[in-house]
């Protein structure tokens, strides 16, 4: 059955890519993406640039390199870093979990995962120091033995970590669910232990799609500002991020300064985006090539 | 025998830790928040808590809000679908290069999505200095709010619909084709059939952050209660005015929304996963 | 489908549920984030006093955001009648980026159209527990505090001049001190929230900090809210003179027909009846028979004017707050 239907699915993408337009509606399609593309996305991108041109090289320089934003560049990276790790690590195993295992409550597990997603950032930023502050639920208990999360660098971890969860999850579940039981199988019954297995077997298929993962909530992170404001100290050179220090510019009224820092993310989160879709574009014609 | 079924993880003590550690983090990191933002918004009893949501302008809030997605969703919804047609039935010059512009509300900070749309529309921006002498404003009205929220939002209906799409194929629509079929008939009776799941998970998920944004919206609202205040700015409103438990209250209404979108879509996984796991095939292989 | 156009049709109902009310004439107000209760009250002793005068009914709208955003809102278009902020630069700025408002703004209403004014306090929690009674106690190594954040919010600029004033009164010409005392005080500052709301919430909600440094009106008006003691005001003898200044946009009045209306709803906040109402919000005010009645909630104090202690504000934004100023130098890392 299966097989049947790769080999049709296969062919259909082939023979769409010779017979180009044989089907309707090339010019509509066209056209609505066209103008709402240019309108909505492009034009408003353009003002960016624009505003930035308005600057000289030596001025942008000065603006992007200023230590304060350094500083933050810094932060910004090594807690969205951290936040992308602990997703990593929790993703793999929440999926793994709703994959191979059932337990009571694992229809609700599954639907909650996408919460934040679906939960605006400035609620969950209020949230999260209601929860975390000392004088929360989560604060008492971690005050008790000394832990400081709120107001800290690791708030903004936490914060981060929340408005990304979704995303290793997502695209490790689909690979999980679709992995072939055969090898392991085999691997297993030649008596090889379940961490060898997991280690040459699992997890080599399963990778991929945790880089993929865990790139997008590390973008995701990089741009993150409702949710991180409420909860990190916001002390200068240490746990301020780059989206405040953009807010910062705006509230100078120093819009071309704005624009510098934010175009500088805007490319990085660009070029990160853009490689992930090309990697994952040649790992898949890797995968069907074989 | 036993060993035949065996998979890795299968050990009892295994798969029992592993499901408890999965469990006690979903508790710790996504279920309590959840809780805290009811008990927050009910702390001081369910006649505050109405008289919070009944207040004239939270209900406006809740009002704009609604109205701002029921604007911004079909927007998307005909955009979505008429990108994710063209990437997928077609080659052409720049495919790739649109494919990836799409993503680019992904990458752009909410606040600075706000700033750019205030650049050009304000007063003194390019687009907005021109309209200025129409006497058209967009920016601190609904249409502004409107117009940042359809940006943030585009990309979830085609990038559900494109991988489903490109896994599909075209030769149903192209028999359709050979046997003469209107392009709009072929769509309807096709096309849609077999994308209508994954377009509504798409509506979901655009409408879920339609109804959330606050970062862009806030730039662009002005802030005027009870005519630009969407429910996010008015709980931020409400928090800063010391009202945490009214600003829970709205918090919680979002909340709600929330979770009535994370229903629809388990609802909308299990309505896809039905027809195409018929039996789920054991050790096959 | 069929809860897509329900939502539409809900949400247009309530939304053309509003202009329903329709009052004579409109007039919004865009103010500083905190503004909010003040103003609903001010709003209704106007509406009343412009109905006894003209006959009019009047609807006044509000929109509340920091004050910076609100400047910026207005020069990209919102077409506010009157401002009333808490950051003079913020309406200096509607003239020079925006050219809305004559540069004599100023002039136009008594006090350097500032119709009530207020200083920089501390507030500390029950019985003073720390012993702080003035700026040189902050500095101390046992002493966490807690204020907005410099360059997002008008609220710690004052807080950084209160503190320069007393420092410079402390140390005279001696530079390097002023800059030492600066320097120590923004290192003990533990949460640097956004805006002022923010850092009262962190340190009365939150329970961070044990100093939270911010206008005395909302000193007092924290400590009015928790009647038990449990947070207690502390003025210092030396502060800042912080004005709330008032103006109408003169192009936008125009545009709307609402110069007198705009005009009035300021000229209002100088008499008696809102003087008195503005004290009872913790504000300082200038009506002497306001003052008389409030001398004992007001102790008199040595406030200084930004002239003195910065030579003006384009100075102080200029060396203090500009990116690589001072301020970024003092909290530069050491």
């Amino acid at each position: 059955m299966s097989t049947t239907a790769n080999v049709s699915a296969a062919s259909g993408r082939r023979f769409a890519g010779r017979s180009k337009r044989v089907l309707p509606g090339f010019g509509l399609s066209l056209g609505i993406s066209l103008f709402f593309v240019s309108l909505v996305l492009l034009l408003p991108l353009t003002g960016l640039v624009l505003e930035t041109s308005g600057m000289s090289w030596d001025q942008f320089w000065f603006t992007v390199t200023d230590p304060r934003v350094v500083e933050s560049y810094k932060v910004t990276l090594l807690t969205a870093f951290a936040a992308s790790i602990f997703n990593g690590l929790f993703g793999l195993l929440l999926a793994w979990v709703l994959v191979r295992y059932d337990f009571p409550g694992k229809r609700l597990v599954d639907a909650v995962v996408d919460l934040p997603f679906a939960l605006p950032t400035a609620v969950a930023g209020i949230t999260l120091v209601t929860l975390f502050s000392e004088s929360g639920w989560y604060g008492q208990l971690l005050s008790a033995v000394g832990i400081e999360v709120a107001f800290t660098p690791v708030g903004i971890v936490i914060a981060m970590a929340f408005t990304s969860i979704p995303f290793v999850v997502r695209t490790v579940q689909p690979v999980l669910e679709e992995l072939s039981p055969a090898d392991e199988e085999a691997a297993v019954s030649l008596g090889a232990t379940d961490g060898r297995v997991f280690r040459k077997v699992i997890f080599p298929s399963l990778w991929p799609a945790m880089v993929t993962g865990v790139a997008l909530s590390f973008t995701r992170s990089l741009g993150e500002f409702g949710a991180i404001i409420f909860i990190a100290g916001n002390t200068p050179y240490v746990s301020e991020v780059t989206s405040l220090m953009i807010f910062m510019r705006l509230q100078e009224y120093d819009y071309a300064a704005a624009s510098a820092i934010a175009s500088l993310v805007l490319l990085v989160s660009l070029v990160l985006l853009f490689s992930i879709n090309l990697w994952q574009g040649r790992y898949l014609r890797r995968l069907e090539g074989h | 025998m036993a060993s035949q079924q065996h998979r890795v993880g299968d050990t009892p003590w295994i798969r029992r830790t592993l499901i408890a550690s999965a469990l006690i983090l979903t508790m710790l990191m996504l279920v309590i928040p959840l809780v805290v933002i009811f008990a927050q918004a009910l702390s001081s009893g369910w006649a505050t808590f109405a008289e919070n949501i009944g207040n004239e302008y939270t209900l406006h809030a809740i009002g704009l809000t609604l109205f701002v997605a029921a604007l911004t969703v079909p927007l998307n919804l005909v955009f979505g679908t008429s990108l994710a047609w063209l990437v997928t039935r077609f080659r052409f010059p720049g495919r790739k290069l649109l494919i990836t512009l799409i993503d680019i509300p992904f990458a752009v900070s909410p606040v600075v999505a706000g700033l750019l749309y205030l650049l050009l529309y304000g007063r003194n921006g390019w687009v907005g200095s021109w309209l200025t002498e129409y006497d058209i404003q967009l920016m601190f009205s609904w249409p502004g709010i409107v117009m940042v929220t359809v940006f943030v939002t585009c990309p979830f209906v085609a990038r559900e619909l494109i991988p489903l799409m490109q896994q599909q194929g075209t030769e149903e629509e192209e028999a359709g084709v050979v046997l003469g079929a209107s392009g709009w008939r072929i769509f309807r009776r096709i096309t849609l059939p077999n994308i209508k799941w994954a377009l509504i998970y798409g509506v979901v998920l655009t409408n879920a952050r339609a109804v959330g944004e606050f970062g862009a919206v806030s730039v662009v609202s002005g802030n005027i209660r009870g005519q630009t205040n969407t429910l996010p700015l008015h709980v931020e409103l409400l928090y800063q005015d010391y009202n945490i438990v009214g600003a829970f209250a709205s918090a919680s209404l979002l909340a709600a929304i929330a979770i009535l979108t994370l229903v629809a879509k388990a609802f909308v996984e299990w309505r896809q996963s039905r027809p195409e796991h018929p039996a789920p095939e054991k050790g096959g292989v | 489908m069929k809860h897509l156009f329900k939502g539409i049709a809900v949400g247009a109902a309530l939304l053309s549920a509003q202009p329903a009310l329709s009052a004579d004439r409109e007039l919004l107000n865009t103010s500083y984030d905190i503004a909010r209760e003040l103003f609903a009250s001010y709003n209704e002793v106007f509406k009343e006093h412009w109905q006894e005068k003209t006959g009019e009914t009047v609807e006044i709208k509000q929109s509340h955001a920091g004050s910076s955003k609100q400047a910026q809102a207005i020069i990209q278009g919102l077409k506010a009648d009157v401002a009333t902020f808490n950051q003079v630069t913020d309406i200096n700025i509607l003239h020079d980026r925006g050219g809305l408002i004559p540069e004599n703004w100023a002039d136009r209403l008594p006090n350097n159209s500032s119709p009530y004014y207020s200083t920089m306090a501390f507030l500390v929690r029950e019985g003073n527990p720390k012993n702080i009674q003035n700026w040189d106690d902050l500095v101390r190594e046992d002493v966490d505090l807690v204020m907005p954040n410099p360059k997002t919010s008008g609220n710690a600029r004052y807080t950084y001049l209160a503190a320069l004033g007393y420092a410079q009164e402390t140390y005279g010409d001696d530079q390097e001190k002023i800059d030492q005392f600066m320097s120590d005080l923004l290192s003990r500052v533990k949460v640097f929230d956004s805006g002022g709301r923010g850092a009262t919430t962190t340190f009365v909600e939150r329970g961070i900090g044990d100093v939270l440094l911010t206008f005395e009106s909302e000193v007092l008006n924290i400590a009015d809210r928790f009647d038990n003691g449990e947070y207690q005001p502390v003025t210092p003898k030396v502060s800042f003179l912080a004005e709330f200044p008032v103006t109408w946009i003169d192009d936008y009045v125009e545009q709307n027909g609402t110069q007198e209306l705009a005009k009035e709803y300021l000229e209002y906040l100088y008499s008696e009846e809102a003087q008195r109402l503005l004290a009872g919000f913790n504000y300082r005010v200038h009506n002497d028979v306001v003052k008389e009645e409030n001398a004992d909630r007001f102790p008199a104090l040595q406030l200084k004017t930004i002239d003195e202690i910065a030579g003006g504000w384009e100075n102080a934004m200029e060396t203090h707050f500009a990116s690589g100023g001072k301020l970024d130098q003092l909290q530069r890392r050491r």
